[in-house]
């Protein structure tokens, strides 16, 4: 029997929903029964006839949350956990690494958890990481804000009215957040800055339209004692060096800077910001995680006393909550892929895939937290089995070879050919030269035809390759009539050579057409 | 005019004369192939070539053995030959489907070769009254034309019937097939000092079959996806053996078109060769076959994501610019039209759509050029790889379809792969990539394409036709 898998409402300010209508329909795909709470897509614009149009059954919370698997995107409360049914599986953002409170909940159930936010962050598991492309949006919107609070044009102008300079931005931290937002920034018309403590990011950086500011650490530092720390120190006090710069220099300011497990870095200090130009936004995107800029407050926006507008949002993925849906519901519905091997509408955890093994918080009743570490680089690019080491061996080898080789058979050739015309009587050697030179200028003639013309070339040469038909007419009088026979099939042969390759040459050549559109 | 000098007019100077004229149309005609603009031009130059070296021969055989009974029914066998082989010629061209070029052209080669098989056995048959020195010349010439001329005719018959799979593709493997080639090279030396010194009949006959049994051994041996090296070099021996012919006859005509031909051939096989990062030798040897399994590893690619028409419609219509990808994959599902007509839908829209060409995408060179021609395709905006890599990187989608080595990131990325260092299209470059596929299969070469797993690529399954059609019902 195909399990069902239930849509439930979120609870309080939260605009997004774990599925939509399209998402739905391949969740049907995959063999699931489908029902969805009502309203619950209401905040994100998708309303209940879409998903019933989708296929999905449109029911009461109960029934919801009644599901053999339920979706979710936001943790349950204690309550809603009351809710499932035994032997249910919730799938949803669980944060369980901050939440052990929360882990110790889910598992007093008879119940299945599975976290999407503890997808391991490896190539494989891109299509699911629902991290990255919340922080996605997360960057696109801080850049939305800070242009709503800011008074000014983010490209520049020269208008009747004057001249309008562009906007300056910085972002701190080149991670997906801190990419989206210089896209973002840039396609506006903004002057982008961004700094990370990874030199590697610079091409990213790039090419997305901004400027990678580059910390440079001053030489004599590494060879002092204690190496590590004091690049560190000098690093850090020439990357604080580097904000003050620029806080003094830039519009806008968007700090996206996490290091996981950690309270976030404080990169911009109260003088930084007190040396802002009023009417400047900084939108702090770590200020759930303490901000990376003093006088930060989660959740709130707070102006200064020169005027600079400092933006805490957290919700900030929600403020576009039909794309974080979307986006949601794709990396949610790639996992059941994953779980649905068979597309029966049964879901199978296999503990031995990492990423279902990594995102298991409780199984059946049971806690799994924390999962064993996931190695980033668990599927190496170049395996070194020896197998393969012979074969990137044996081509090296083979070109050492033929590079001597071919200088040998060169000279071989040529003394071959030195070799033949000096004892070849009268017709030979002028034949040879005929061949010679036709070989040279077929070769230069050949290398000037257009890429495009072989094919036409191919069968061109085929059709004047018929010319041995010359051979068999001369053949073809003899007083011997088992060679006119012979020649005589030899003309066919070749007779059809000259009529079906010209034919079909011009054919082919009556296509080539160029471009009209091309005005 | 008297007949007791020989004056400057006879037959033979007048066809000599014939033949330089062809001999230069000819080379005009393959010098007009350079520009889209004159390649008419340069059919013509050829036609009349042909014209030129056929009437000159014709009257100059028919000047010497006028008058006689055999040079009768010679004129008959030959009116007849040439009526029935142009009418066959004239209907294959016709009705031959673009798709099908690769055996047209294969078989095509197969005649020639034949033919110069029947001109050596001729020579040997009407030995002509010379030295002896000159004599084992000629020897030598009879037993070198029906060998190249045998090898030609069943390497293009096997070429035919794979290319048609009417044969299996995949490469035969004989155990020391290698062995095999070269024990049959050294067979036909040994041969021709026995046929020069003791001209036998039973020696020619030796050496043709063990010639047909190379040539089918060597092209049998050699894998589906390498045909179009084999095509382009079986179209060079066709050339050789037409020279050869030209040695034996002592007409320099069919040795300058032979070597046209030949060098043409080989020119095209070093492009093609150069394109696959190979030797020569180690595609007429079918090594790569073998390389392949062995890097079969279960590599862990990661999971590729699948798109639907209508998304890839709706991409393509946001796109700025798009540039398709076509490979043999598009030839077998005959794709060409409705993917025209794709690219002439996005270019109304204002997308900026070009073609992106690798030299051995198809199973002959060119092969996908003239498929998108018959399409009506315009050849300026069907580019060379090397004129399109450089802008995939600006590129907003690249449609991949039918081609799978030709694109594949780890001949430039994986040096422990079996195709590293083959130039491909850098598709992923691009900020988005779909790839039309009929599964996951790995390409000809053997190799798993890690392009498909990529961040930036998705896949839209099914036959090529069906998805390009359903692209342009969403549209």
């Amino acid at each position: 029997m195909a399990k069902s898998i239930g849509i439930v409402a979120e609870l309080g300010r939260e605009t997004r929903v774990a599925a939509t209508p399209a998402t739905v329909k391949q969740l049907l795909g995959l063999g699931y029964d489908v029902v969805v709470e009502k309203g619950a897509g209401e905040a994100a614009s998708f309303r209940d006839e879409d998903y019933s149009a989708a296929g999905a059954l449109i029911v009461g919370a109960d029934e919801a949350w009644g599901s053999d698997v339920v979706l979710r995107v936001n943790p349950p409360t204690v309550d809603e956990i009351g809710r499932l049914a035994e032997g249910a599986t919730l799938i949803g953002s669980l944060s369980p690494g901050l939440r052990p409170e929360l882990v110790e909940a889910l598992a007093a159930r008879p119940i299945t958890a599975l976290a999407l936010d503890a997808v391991p962050r490896i190539s494989r598991a891109q299509s699911m990481d629902v991290l990255s492309s919340m922080a996605n949006i997360a960057g696109y919107r801080a850049v939305i804000e800070a242009a709503h609070e800011f008074g000014r044009f983010f490209t520049g102008q020269v208008t009747a009215a004057g001249k309008v300079p562009p906007a300056k931005v910085l972002v701190a931290g080149a991670g997906v957040a801190g990419l989206a937002a210089i896209g973002a920034a840039s396609s506006l018309g903004a002057i982008v800055r961004a700094t990370d403590p990874r030199p590697e990011v610079a091409d990213q950086v790039k090419s997305i339209g901004g400027t990678y500011l580059k910390v440079e650490v001053e030489e004599e530092m590494k060879s002092s004692d204690g190496y590590a720390k004091a690049t560190s120190e000098a690093y850090n006090r020439r990357a604080a060096e580097i904000y003050t710069e620029q806080a003094r220099d830039v519009d806008i300011i968007i700090t996206t800077a996490l290091i996981p497990g950690r309270p976030a870095p404080k990169l911009l200090t109260a003088d930084d910001v007190a040396a802002m130009k009023p009417g400047s936004v900084i939108v702090d995107m770590a200020a759930g995680q303490g901000g990376n800029v003093e006088g930060s407050v989660a959740g709130e926006r707070i102006v200064t006393d020169n005027g600079v507008v400092i933006l805490g949002y957290t919700d900030l993925p929600a403020r576009l909550p039909a794309q974080a849906s979307q986006l949601y519901g794709t990396n949610m519905l790639n996992l059941l892929k994953l779980l649905t091997k068979d597309k029966d509408g049964q879901l199978r955890i296999d503990f031995d895939d990492v990423v279902q093994r990594s995102v298991t918080v409780v199984r059946e009743g049971e806690k799994t937290w924390p999962p064993p570490p996931v190695q980033v680089s668990a599927a190496p690019a170049v395996k070194t089995d020896p197998g393969t080491v012979a074969e990137s061996t044996a081509p090296k080898k083979k070109q050492g070879l033929s590079a001597a080789g071919k200088a040998g058979l060169f000279a071989a050739g040529i003394a071959m050919l030195f070799g033949i015309n000096a004892v070849a009587p009268a017709p030979l050697p002028q034949h040879f030269t005929v061949l010679m030179l036709s070989i040279v200028v077929g070769f230069y003639v050949i290398g000037k035809v257009h890429h495009a013309l072989h094919t036409p070339l191919m069968s061109v040469t085929n059709a004047i390759s018929g010319i041995i038909v010359v051979g068999a007419l001369l053949q073809v009088t003899s007083d011997n009539i088992v060679m006119q026979v012979l020649a005589a099939i030899a003309v066919l042969l070749a007779s059809i050579n000259i009529f079906g390759g010209f034919a079909v040459t011009r054919r082919m050549l009556a296509m080539f057409s160029a471009g009209k559109a091309r005005s | 005019m008297t007949d007791t000098v020989s004056g400057p007019l006879t037959a033979d100077s007048i066809a000599g004369a014939a033949y330089i004229v062809a001999a230069l149309l000819f080379i005009l005609s393959l010098a007009g192939l350079s520009k889209h603009e004159k390649a008419r031009a340069g059919v013509i130059y050829g036609i009349t070539g042909m014209v030129v070296a056929l009437s000159a021969t014709i009257w100059l055989t028919l000047q010497d053995a006028w008058g006689t009974g055999h040079a009768l029914t010679g004129l008959g066998l030959l009116v007849a030959a040439v009526v029935i082989g142009g009418a066959i010629g004239l209907w294959r061209a016709r009705v031959v489907e673009m798709t099908g070029m690769p055996e047209l052209i294969a078989l095509l080669h197969s005649f020639v070769g034949l033919a110069a098989v029947l001109v050596g056995w001729n020579g040997h048959l009407e030995a002509p009254e010379l030295s002896s020195d000159l004599m084992a010349i000629h020897h030598a010439e009879v037993f070198i034309g029906v060998f190249i001329g045998a090898v030609t005719f069943t390497g293009s018959i096997v070429a035919f019937l794979k290319l048609s799979a009417r044969m299996k593709s995949s490469p035969l493997m004989l155990p020391g097939k290698n062995a095999i080639n070269l024990g049959a090279l050294a067979a036909f030396i040994a041969l021709t000092v026995w046929y020069v010194n003791d001209s036998q009949l039973w020696l020619l006959i030796v050496v043709t079959l063990l010639a047909l049994g190379l040539g089918w051994h060597l092209v049998a041996s050699i894998g589906g996806g390498d045909m179009p090296v084999v095509v382009s070099m079986l179209n060079s021996y066709s050339g050789w053996a037409a020279a050869a012919a030209g040695f034996l006859l002592n007409n320099d005509l069919l040795i300058i078109t032979g070597a046209l031909v030949g060098s043409s051939g080989a020119y095209l096989s070093y492009i093609m060769c150069k394109a696959m990062n190979r030797s020569f030798i180690s595609v007429i040897a079918g090594g790569f076959g073998i390389a392949a399994p062995a890097s079969k590893g279960d590599t862990d690619h990661g999971e590729h994501r699948e798109i639907t028409a209508e998304a890839t419609a709706e991409m393509l219509t946001n796109a700025s610019s798009v540039v398709i990808t076509p490979g043999y994959g598009m030839a077998v599902a005959q794709a060409q039209y409705p993917v025209a007509e794709l690219a002439h839908q996005l270019r109304e829209k204002g997308v900026n759509v070009r073609f992106g060409i690798h030299p051995v995408a198809g199973r002959l060179p060119g092969h996908m050029n003239v498929l998108l021609a018959e399409a009506k395709v315009p050849y300026d905006i069907v580019l060379e790889m090397d004129e399109i890599n450089d802008d995939l990187g600006d590129t907003s989608v690249v449609l991949v379809i039918g081609a799978n080595d030709t694109v594949n990131p780890a001949a430039a990325e994986d040096p422990g792969s079996p195709i590293a260092g083959m130039p491909v299209l850098k598709v992923w470059e691009a900020e988005n990539v779909i790839v039309f596929k009929r599964s996951m299969a790995a390409g000809y070469a053997g190799v798993q394409n890690p392009l498909f797993y990529r961040d930036n690529s998705q896949m839209l399954f099914g036959d090529a036709k069906q998805r390009v059609e359903d692209i342009l019902k969403a549209f």
